[in-house]
């Protein structure tokens, strides 16, 4: 499992980040997911709920907006579609950023 | 000797994905509408005749992005697929509605659809839209590779249904297989493997789905943080205000003609029981709830409207937060939304909350949102008692107190939801996670069908529960007949006077007259006919001439200004309406979640009726 820090570096020279704490007009694509620290639902279940909408390795993301409060929730282009969540459970998502 | 099969498909796929629209294609406006046996998700079946003259039923499934079923409306989707639903019948065949633009999700549903083993097609919809972005997709290689039949549609326009109907005429449509199906819970890595398939077949395809421009300009606006939370306000206002104003004509109208219907028949009936029975008690009841009818069609109008379009999501997107802080999401905005027209929707429109507890607060606080049947009650009592001529700060006060009235209901339903969530149940929040689904220009026929299906429902329950309950509410307050000669209005006499004058003690420290509490038992009927009961009161034990005042001059002569305010906070917070308790039973199965819904309403209505009464009788002393 990936360590829950924000700028693992693995690999050389890739920069791992949680998409969670991004900023708005970032782009990049999922590296994978590791567990939040406090999780509200079973790991396996939201694991597997962020896969079904598409969230899976590979996939292209790029942040398009934040909610008026707090910026959250934020809205995430993923491949052809758009999925909103919250920060908290975006941290789930380890990302990169594109070439 | 048996009836001869059937063949009966299911429509599958993903929300947004077009159901509804290739469901109105295929059945036009012959649908039944019912919900499936013990559980509340709606079910919607139709029919149609195949080219080759085969008369197939269809069953249009709950929209889901898998068959784990997560939520009551996904469950059924699951195990109507797997033949596991109660009293339904395996499906012959499956047809997966795809939305074409964004095929890589449905395209897992689709492998993990096939595993189950029943006859499939693939109904490729929203071609126009990949046409029109500039996308393509080799549809030939598709089905190949899939090794199902795929037909590309554009459900909205009746584009590649007779290909569709053709290719359902091809399946093999004997009565199915109940032999167990191939299904299981998938793993995350199972469900990463059929995403690399998925991936690896719109290659194959040359998939490319073009450039969605659109979405892009307009979400710049309507998700920003400024402009994005004014025109969501915008919104909601122009929707108050249509539904307010719009529907009042035909409310109108819809009140004259239920008087003409009354006089005509009072007219063609001799006195006695019968006309009485008639004419105050079914013309007059159920005239009470009609009236509602423009407002509900408005309401609905829109909701459907903006569902369509694809903004629903994005109200849901920027509510979120506020809505967090009470530990809901911002999908119980939308039935707490609908609830301003009628709890009822509203408690239905929960279902597509996954949480359980997330759900049930969210039904548990809908009806303190200000339903339309509240305002009859609303606008009497204002018009009585609020000078129409008093300002605050340039703004009528008539309109000022409807505005606080409006108020209280959402915060203290936010507080309510509040209270449970954090200080009850001490919840973490759920995940909120939800796709924002590319905006389209709804088709003026599935709004219209969308429409007519609501409309019905409403007139259903009109035309039976709340018949059922007028009736019974005319016989209670008819009989028994004051004996020959006696002195005294004749509802004293009745059993209705008779229950409100041994209410009357509880409600007095609030500041009730008898007259109040016997109108509050039709009240439970529907909010409004409260209304019309006071007055039936009222004009019953006065005398002629007085029969015919209008109910206004009564009130404010009859009754002290606290006693005024504290029967408005009443209905702020009162369990008033039989319906939404019946509904919520339906809702959570069970008769824990209505009793406590009507327990902490009582309360909540009965101290705040408490202290207004008191704090307004000590100040105008
Ligand atoms: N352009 C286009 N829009 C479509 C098509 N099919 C459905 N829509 C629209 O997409 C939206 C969602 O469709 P709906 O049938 O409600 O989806 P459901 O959630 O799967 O039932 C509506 O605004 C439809 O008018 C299509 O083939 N082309």
């Amino acid at each position: 499992m990936i360590p829950a820090v924000e700028h693992a570096a693995l690999a050389g020279s890739i920069e791992i980040h949680r998409l969670g704490r991004r900023p708005k007009g970032w782009s990049g694509y999922v590296t994978g997911l590791a567990p939040i620290a406090d999780l509200t639902i079973p790991w396996g279940e939201l694991e597997r709920r962020l896969l079904e909408m598409g969230i899976v390795e590979g996939a292209r993301v790029e942040l398009m907006h934040e909610g008026p409060i707090g910026r959250d929730p934020i809205a995430v282009r993923v491949d052809d579609a758009t999925v909103a969540l919250r920060r908290r459970d975006a941290d789930a998502i380890l990302v990169a950023a594109a070439e | 000797m048996s009836a001869p099969h059937v063949p009966e498909i299911a429509l599958v796929g993903c929300p947004n994905a077009g159901k509804t629209a290739l469901f109105n294609q295929l059945t036009g406006s012959r649908q039944k509408v019912a919900n499936y046996a013990g559980v509340t998700v709606e079910r919607k079946e139709g029919a149609f005749v195949t080219p080759a003259g085969r008369s197939v039923k269809v069953l249009d499934l709950p929209g889901t992005y898998s068959l784990r079923g997560r939520s009551p409306d996904e469950i059924v989707t699951r195990d109507v697929v797997l033949g596991r639903q109660k009293g339904e019948d395996v499906p012959d065949a499956v047809v997966c509605v795809a939305d074409a633009t964004n095929l890589r999700i449905v395209l897992r549903l689709v492998i993990e659809l096939m595993s189950v083993g029943r006859p499939m097609v693939l109904a490729l919809n929203m071609m126009d839209v990949v046409e029109k972005q500039g996308g393509r997709i080799d549809v030939g290689k598709l089905s190949a590779e899939l090794g199902i039949p795929v037909v590309p549609i554009v459900a909205i326009r009746k584009g590649g249904i007779s290909e569709l109907l053709a290719a359902i005429d091809r399946l093999p449509l004997e009565a199915a297989d109940p032999s167990p199906h191939g299904w299981r819970e998938p793993t995350a890595e199972e469900i990463r493997a059929t995403h690399a398939t998925a991936a690896r077949i719109l290659k194959a395809c040359s998939f490319h789905p073009g450039d969605e421009k659109l979405t892009r300009k307009l979400d710049a606006v309507l998700l920003h943080p400024v402009w994005g939370v004014l025109v969501l306000l915008a919104v909601l206002f122009l929707m108050f205000q249509a539904v307010f104003t719009w529907a009042k004509p035909a409310m109108e109208l819809i009140q004259a003609t239920i008087e003409m219907v009354g006089v005509f028949v009072g007219a063609s009936l001799p006195e006695g029981l019968l006309k009485s029975l008639l004419v105050d008690g079914v013309i007059a009841g159920v005239g009470a709830v009609l009236v509602f009818l423009p407002q509900i069609v408005i309401l609905f109008f829109f909701i459907i409207l903006l569902e369509d379009f694809g903004y629903m999501a994005r109200a849901a997107f920027l509510m979120d937060r506020l809505m967090a802080g009470t530990g809901l999401h911002g999908r119980a905005f939308i039935p707490l939304l609908s609830s301003f027209a009628c709890a009822i929707p509203g408690i239905m429109a929960a279902r597509v909350i996954e949480n359980r507890r997330d759900r049930i607060a969210t039904i548990l606080v809908a009806p303190l949102m200000t339903c339309s049947a509240r305002l009859p009650v609303y606008t009497l009592i204002i018009a009585a008692f609020v000078p129409e001529d008093a300002e605050v700060w340039g703004f009528g006060l008539q309109g000022l107190t409807m505005f606080g009235l409006f108020a209280t209901g959402i915060v203290s339903a936010l507080l309510v939801a509040f209270v449970l969530k954090k200080l009850v149940w001490k919840e973490e929040p759920e995940p909120f996670i939800m796709e924002l689904p590319d905006y389209k220009w709804p088709a003026p026929k599935n709004v219209a069908i969308g429409l007519w299906i609501r409309a019905g429902a409403f007139l259903r329950r009109a035309g039976t529960i709340i018949l059922a309950i007028m009736i019974l509410i005319w016989f209670l307050s008819t009989f028994p007949a004051p004996p020959e000669g006696a002195a005294g209005p004749a509802i004293d006499w009745s059993f209705a006077g008779r229950l409100g004058h041994f209410l009357e003690p509880i409600f007095r420290p609030i500041g009730f007259t008898w007259q109040i509490v016997v109108a509050l038992i039709p009240g439970m009927a529907a909010r409004e006919v409260a209304v019309g009961a006071l007055g039936t009161i009222y004009a019953l034990s006065s005398t002629g001439d007085e029969m015919h005042e209008a109910l206004k001059p009564i009130l404010s002569q009859q009754w002290p200004l606290s006693t005024a305010l504290s029967f408005l906070v009443w209905y702020v917070f009162a369990p008033q309406c039989a319906s939404t308790i019946a509904v919520i039973k339906r809702e959570t199965n069970s008769w824990v979640w209505p009793a406590v819904h009507f327990g902490y309403m009582f309360v909540l209505a009965y101290a705040a009726s408490f202290a207004t009464y008191h704090v307004v009788e000590a100040l105008t002393r």
